[in-house]
């Protein structure tokens, strides 16, 4: 059988694997697939790149798709999700001054009380933090003006969240630039290595299961290419399923460190893949469960609440209309296609489309159609319950 | 007020930029100034004001302009990337050139093409200057090898250099698999033995 070639586009990170091993390990050739993988630059690149038709698919940042549904940020064609490819990963860090500083204070660096973590940066940072990020929509930004909001610092007058591209970041912190940032993996631990700043939290620890990264196409490529879609999705599902599975850290970890990959040591990037965090330049190890999710609990299902919360905050920092932007968001998280094309593979399907976001604080089994289906905690820190089905 | 339309090119390559800033003074009477410096891009670019800024898409760097596209206080300009759909064509040119450009709301697409124009063929010139570099940079590394394997066979096996050479190639053949990568693997083969 020829396989059929399909080019995909990533961002050298760690949440990039369901793609790069579905290339590697192989479930791309198995879904008939000739994955091609191209690594971009940067996201606007990587956007505008799936957006003009140079690559039929992308790893994106969960917010971006949003972000164009609701015509931000230059180029709005309509991208759909067709799942999501990781949860969490993003860590907070600090310049070494100012973990100094607020270990001074009396600050523990337990790298799990967002409460405590927040409110000891606050003290010690003074006015205005400057945090860097990412990419301006994209779930680093909304976690931390989730955080710093809920403590006190309302956004965007009272901390300055500036864009930093990942591979820059140690660099702005090591030259001042910035007093703290949020990234994804591994680039907090490229800080800890250069000795520039220390970790002060997991993402994981303001929100508990934040849709990090999707498999995002074109509305129209999806529409006219069935098939594509069909494997593609299978092949990233299947290869996020090999991802949770025991033993294969190491082995991936292998892969992702190559040149045309990461291009950085194995040993850093196991420690996202194992959720064994060296905090500060003094080895300090902190271990988190669900650090960066590729399958458990159901983490690849595009849940439309996740799509409607991502909007409902950019739209209140954006000045939109709420309603409009949750409906516009909604309808590009394919739930549809999800089900009808992961099903055969035994998918765990969850009975609805929604979900309360922030509701479970423990695993919890919920209606889905092998009831079997347990979905892991979801809280925020400060209890913050999002219902989408009010938000009109 | 000046109706010269302001042009801003990122660009850390002072050989580059300085091309770039040349030709867009070919194409027209812009006012072009340059930011070298990726520190604090987003903060110079707005201070300067600019109609249009111009990035290299490979640059990473590119990233921190789009927050340029957050109209966030009243005092920021609404600046929109150029890849707006009004002119599709142009939009693919310039991304596969590798340019994008980001031009503020409301100047009239006539205005803009022949700027787009002359760093679209910039850029394809550097791009082509670049695959040429690469090839011909890869091309003389390949030959170092191949001459360091035929020095061992000959060596070796008391070949001279064309027998050497042929059964490099000969192996290569039966392998399926390129000249270069016997060689290479005879290389370290060696070098780990030696």
């Amino acid at each position: 059988m020829s396989l059929k070639p399909l080019e995909a586009g990533f961002i050298p990170l760690v949440d990039a694997a369901p793609l790069i091993l579905a290339r590697e390990i192989g479930f791309a050739e198995e879904e008939g697939l000739d994955l091609r993988l191209r690594a971009a630059p940067s996201w606007s690149t990587l956007r505008d790149m799936l957006a003009i038709g140079a690559i039929d698919a992308a790893h994106m940042l969960s917010a971006m798709p949003v972000a164009m549904a609701l015509g931000l940020g230059g180029i709005s064609e309509r991208i759909d999700v067709l799942s999501v490819l990781s949860v969490n990963g993003n860590v907070v860090g600090v310049s070494s001054a100012l973990a100094e500083r607020m270990r001074v204070a009396g600050h523990r660096f337990d790298f799990a009380d967002a409460d405590s973590a927040g409110r000891a940066l606050i003290e010690a940072a003074g006015d205005r933090p400057r945090i860097g990020v990412p990419f301006p929509f994209s779930m680093h930004a909304d976690l931390l003006f989730h955080w710093l909001g809920a403590l006190g610092l309302p956004a965007p007058q009272a901390l300055q969240v500036v864009t930093v591209p990942p591979q820059l970041m140690a660099e702005a912190i090591a030259a001042g630039e910035i007093d703290a940032f949020c990234v994804g993996s591994p680039w907090g631990s490229i800080a800890v290595e250069n000795g520039v700043g220390e970790l002060l939290l997991p993402g994981s620890a303001i929100r508990a299961f934040a849709p990090e990264k999707v498999l995002a196409v074109r509305h129209g490529w999806a529409e006219a290419e069935p098939g594509l879609t069909r494997s593609l999705m299978r092949a990233a599902w299947r290869t996020g399923r090999w991802l949770s599975e025991g033993g294969n850290q190491v082995t991936a970890a292998e892969i992702l460190s190559r040149r045309e990959y990461l291009d950085l040591s194995p040993e850093i990037i196991e420690r996202s893949l194992s959720g064994q965090q060296v905090i500060s330049p003094r080895g300090e190890v902190r271990s988190v469960p669900n650090f960066l999710v590729f399958f458990r609990g159901a983490a690849t299902y595009p849940w439309r609440s996740q799509a409607a919360m991502i909007a409902h905050s950019m739209a209140a920092r954006a000045g939109l209309d709420r309603a409009n932007a949750i409906e516009a968001a909604r309808s590009i998280f394919r739930t549809d296609l999800y089900r009808q094309n992961l099903r055969d593979l035994g998918a765990e399907m969850p009975g609805a489309s929604d979900k309360i976001e922030g509701a479970l604080t423990r695993p919890t089994p919920v209606a889905s159609e092998s009831g079997r289906l347990i979905l892991e905690p979801d809280s925020f820190f400060d209890g913050y319950i999002f219902d989408p089905s009010t938000q009109d | 007020m000046s109706n010269k339309l302001s042009i801003v090119v990122v660009e850390p390559d002072r050989e580059r930029a300085i091309l770039i800033v040349d030709s867009l003074r070919a194409a027209g009477d812009f006012d072009v100034s340059v930011i070298s410096e990726v520190t604090g891009l987003a903060r110079h670019v707005s201070s300067r004001d600019p109609d249009v800024v111009l990035v290299d898409l490979t640059s990473p760097s590119r990233d921190i302009l789009e927050e340029l596209t957050l109209a966030s206080g009243p005092l920021d300009r609404p600046v929109a990337m150029f890849v707006d759909r009004s002119d599709d064509s142009l939009t693919k040119a310039a991304i596969e050139a590798g340019v994008s450009a980001y031009v503020v709301d409301g100047l009239r697409a006539d205005r803009i093409k022949p700027i787009m124009d002359a760093a679209i063929a910039r850029f394809h010139m550097f791009h082509r200057m670049r695959l040429e570099l690469e090839t011909t940079k890869r091309a003389l590394e390949e030959r170092k090898v191949i001459d360091r394997a035929k020095g061992l066979l000959m060596k070796a096996r008391g070949l001279d250099e064309e027998a050497a050479y042929a059964l490099l190639r000969k192996t290569a053949m039966d392998q399926g698999r390129k000249v270069v990568d016997v060689a290479e693997a005879l290389v370290t083969a060696a070098g780990l033995l030696s």
